[in-house]
């Protein structure tokens, strides 16, 4: 019975624009932006460790400093520094427009505008990076 | 049947639980460091992926010039600090939202707290105690200030 009952819930129509996308929970630019704040925060975290042991090298020699950061500059690791780049410029504009939308009445009614322009910001910043990055990872 | 009176009672009839709200104080440091860390964070990528030749530019000698100035011992270990704890108490969000309470769980969090501070400390102590000029180093591999 409750299932039921529960499901007429959901018979009433509703605007399209309150409409969960597909069978995904709400699955509009609210959940991405989650979700994307996670995947990208996990992967910051990790390399953050990684990162920390290979700079912690320079107190070994110098030669074990510069034997491991020299696969930073091989291509495949040139390449994986722009999606590290990405997921953290991703993390840091998004992190502000959540700043913005729990402090702001504004930010909050319009948080999906706000994801867009996380997203146009996201495009611009990794524009001014990539070529500059990749041309120095390729070239030299 | 008083389980259920009790807990339909609003949030502000509940009795309050005494002393520091470490959640709260958890969420407001989550936003405050990560605004500190923008700026800290986009200084490092600009600093060491942007200008010159970017990447293919670090190696001791690189660590060695930027770390003879505190400014910027001191802008690394600020931010590994912040990052760290940052990250590590985002990652306890994480466990706490696909895990039980139960041993799982607690060894979970344990590992972050003990990554956290073996690496804060680990950093902290490296970049304070860090050797520009090596004794028997080859000088090609040093800072140009060594050779002086």
């Amino acid at each position: 019975m409750p299932e039921t009952s529960a499901g007429t819930l959901t018979a009433p129509a509703t605007p399209a624009k309150q409409k969960p996308g597909g069978t995904l929970y709400r699955g509009r630019e609210g959940m991405w932006s989650w979700v994307l704040h996670r995947i990208t925060g996990v992967a910051i975290f990790f390399f953050l460790l990684v990162h920390i042991l290979d700079t912690a090298l320079v107190r070994v020699s110098p030669e074990a400093y510069n034997a491991v950061i020299g696969t930073y500059q091989t291509p495949i690791m040139g390449l994986g520094e722009v999606a590290l780049v990405g997921a953290i410029v991703f993390h840091a504009f998004n992190g502000l427009r959540i700043i913005l939308v729990d402090f702001w009445a504004w930010a909050t009614r319009h948080q999906k505008l706000l994801f867009w322009i996380v997203i146009a910001l996201w495009v611009v910043t990794m524009l001014a990076f990539t070529p500059r990055h990749l041309i120095n990872v390729f070239s030299h | 049947m008083t389980a259920i009176e009790t807990s339909a009672l609003k949030p502000a009839d509940r009795p309050r639980r005494r002393g520091v709200n470490l959640e709260k104080w958890g969420w407001i440091y989550m936003r405050a460091s990560g605004v500190v860390l923008i700026v800290l964070i986009f200084g490092h990528l600009f600093m060491n992926l942007m200008v010159g030749d970017g990447v293919k530019a670090i190696d001791f000698g690189f660590v060695g010039g930027k770390w003879a100035d505190p400014f910027w011992q001191w802008w690394d270990v600020l931010m590994l600090w912040l990052a760290l704890i940052h990250g590590a108490n985002g990652m306890r969000t994480i466990v706490n939202d696909y895990t039980s309470p139960g041993v799982v769980q607690k060894v979970l969090k344990g590992a972050l707290f003990a990554a956290a501070a073996v690496l804060i400390i680990l950093g902290t102590l490296v970049v304070f105690t860090f050797e520009p000029c090596p004794v028997g180093a080859p000088a090609d591999l040093l800072p140009s200030f060594c050779a002086a």
